[in-house]
């Protein structure tokens, strides 16, 4: 890799990663874009970064973006998918307009809660190889494949730090399928979902009002309120409010609203107007 | 495996140094993108603890005549990250022999951050310039490489501080309904000096000078003013 060296990378610029038993020059600069899955290790073996301290002694926190509500059901029309869109690090809003929805390919959706960055990163990767599995087989993925490709990844890396609390969702041969998977392992199929800090007051609506025969419009509808009741209650929680839904021809994006406007919406639909 | 097995603090006797490897300089970035251009500006001043290293350090680093990134943080970390940024922007050159476009520098950066996210870089990053068709874009970015595209952005020690200005005076947060104008480049250019003017009045790790890029199709035109030096 002459290349390497006549854009002035030394080896002080390479960081190791899982695999880096040898140490071969040439391996290690192959590292800074080699495989996707295979991340920087920390020197000393401390995965966690428990105590940052920086030369005063005063505690560092590197906060990352998380917070989220997110749900997902399946019902005789396919799959809803509802999410908020606020990003916190700490007590400060990060973003109000994250989008918490990625599109995988034009089938299959995942959610995204936890570590904002571990999310989009391994669904990334996941999409890539989804694709690579359909140049391969001639046939798209299956849902169930396609998850278990994502928590096969991160199982790679238990207790290391990461967070993700994620659906994923699509239709394939089988029909709708909706997975859920975090950064533990687990990887289960399922009816009803609902990850996230307000997860609890999402289920809260989400049960009352779910029937495998809800029309459409109903369901969307479902999925919209649970969110929004979510996004009432639960501070770091909030924005914009997105609904997905999986069809046997794809997904489609229903609607994208704030949920400042729908509180008002719902306040007049309920209370009549001001 | 050697090394390891010295190190495991498991062992009988071993001993655990304490070891701080980041430091945090401080330092501001501010960028706002319009219709066919785009603005980012850092402060100058370079802090550790309560003594200032440097007055005059950009944290501004030209990627390309439509690209520009801006990086505040732990300066050994600023860089590390933008050396093995720019010898990636060379790689590229000479493989593809054109630059790197902005929306392909913006997932790079991320994707060099995820690398990272077990030691991550202790940064606060965003990358603006022009996208392919012209329009001014901007991206924003966590230490582990979460990425969002922006209109406007305010990042660093007082991100926080100064977010809210925007919101108010280019995101128009305050007016509701209707169809918002896009900003303007001089009220752009009005809102980041102004809301440098505020963060050196509040926060101690900015101030000395503002170094600001104006990204538009003619290339990157660099300005400097003054800020309090206290």
């Amino acid at each position: 890799m002459a290349l390497f060296e006549l854009c002035g990378i030394n080896s002080r610029a390479n960081f190791k990663t899982t695999e880096d038993d040898n140490l071969n020059g040439e391996m290690d600069s192959l590292n800074i874009i080699g495989n996707p899955t295979q991340l920087a290790l920390p020197p000393l073996g401390c995965p966690n970064n428990k105590s940052l301290v920086d030369e005063h002694g005063r505690e560092m926190k590197i906060n990352y973006d998380h917070g989220t509500t997110t749900l997902g059901f399946k019902y005789q029309g396919g799959i809803i998918l509802a999410v908020d869109s606020r990003a916190t690090g700490g007590q400060y809003i990060g973003s109000g307009s994250v989008k918490k929805i990625i599109e995988i390919n034009d089938f299959l959706l995942g959610t995204m809660a936890g570590g904002a960055a571990d999310c989009t990163y391994w669904e990334r990767v996941l999409s890539k190889q989804c694709r690579l599995y359909e140049l391969r087989n001639k046939e798209r993925i299956s849902v169930a494949a396609a998850s278990k490709l994502l928590v096969n990844m991160v199982y790679n890396y238990k207790g290391m730090g990461l967070s993700m609390g994620v659906m994923i969702a699509g239709w394939d041969k089988k029909g709708p399928g909706l997975y859920y998977v975090d950064n533990d392992g687990t990887r289960t199929p399922g009816q009803v979902f609902s990850v996230g800090s307000g997860s609890l007051y999402a289920y809260g609506v989400l049960d009352s009002g779910y029937r495998h025969d809800l029309e459409d419009e109903e369901a969307y509808e479902l999925g919209r309120r649970a969110i929004y009741h979510a996004t009432y209650r639960d501070a770091s929680s909030g924005g914009i409010i997105r609904v997905y839904h999986i069809k046997s021809t794809g997904w489609v994006k229903i609607s994208e609203q704030d949920c400042t406007e729908l509180h008002y919406q719902y306040q007049e639909a309920e209370h009549g107007p001001k | 495996m050697f090394g390891q097995a010295i190190l495991n603090d498991n062992l009988p006797g071993a001993k655990q140094h304490h070891w701080s490897p980041y430091t945090d300089n401080g330092g501001t970035i501010v960028a706002v993108a319009g219709d066919d251009f785009a603005i980012i500006a850092s402060d100058t001043r370079l802090i550790q603890g309560y003594s200032i290293l440097s007055r005059e350090q950009t944290k501004l680093f030209k990627l390309s005549e439509q690209t520009v990134l801006g990086v505040s943080g732990c300066w050994c970390d600023v860089l590390t990250f933008t050396r093995t940024l720019e010898a990636r922007m060379k790689m590229y050159l000479h493989e593809h022999l054109k630059p790197m476009s902005t929306p392909a520098v913006a997932q790079l950066v991320s994707t060099m951050l995820y690398h990272k996210r077990f030691f991550p870089y202790y940064v606060s990053n965003i990358v603006a310039g022009l996208d392919q068709d012209g329009k001014g874009t901007l991206y924003s970015y966590d230490p582990v490489g979460h990425c969002e595209k922006n209109r406007y952005r305010a990042g660093g020690a007082a991100g926080a501080m100064l977010q809210p200005l925007l919101d108010n005076q280019v995101g128009l947060k305050n007016m509701k309904g209707g169809v918002l104008p896009n900003i303007t480049k001089e009220k752009a250019l009005m809102v980041i000096k102004d809301s440098f003017i505020s963060a050196a009045e509040r926060d101690t790790s900015t101030g000395d000078g503002v170094i600001i890029n104006i990204i538009t199709k003619s290339g990157v035109e660099v300005m400097h003013f003054p800020l309090r030096k206290d």
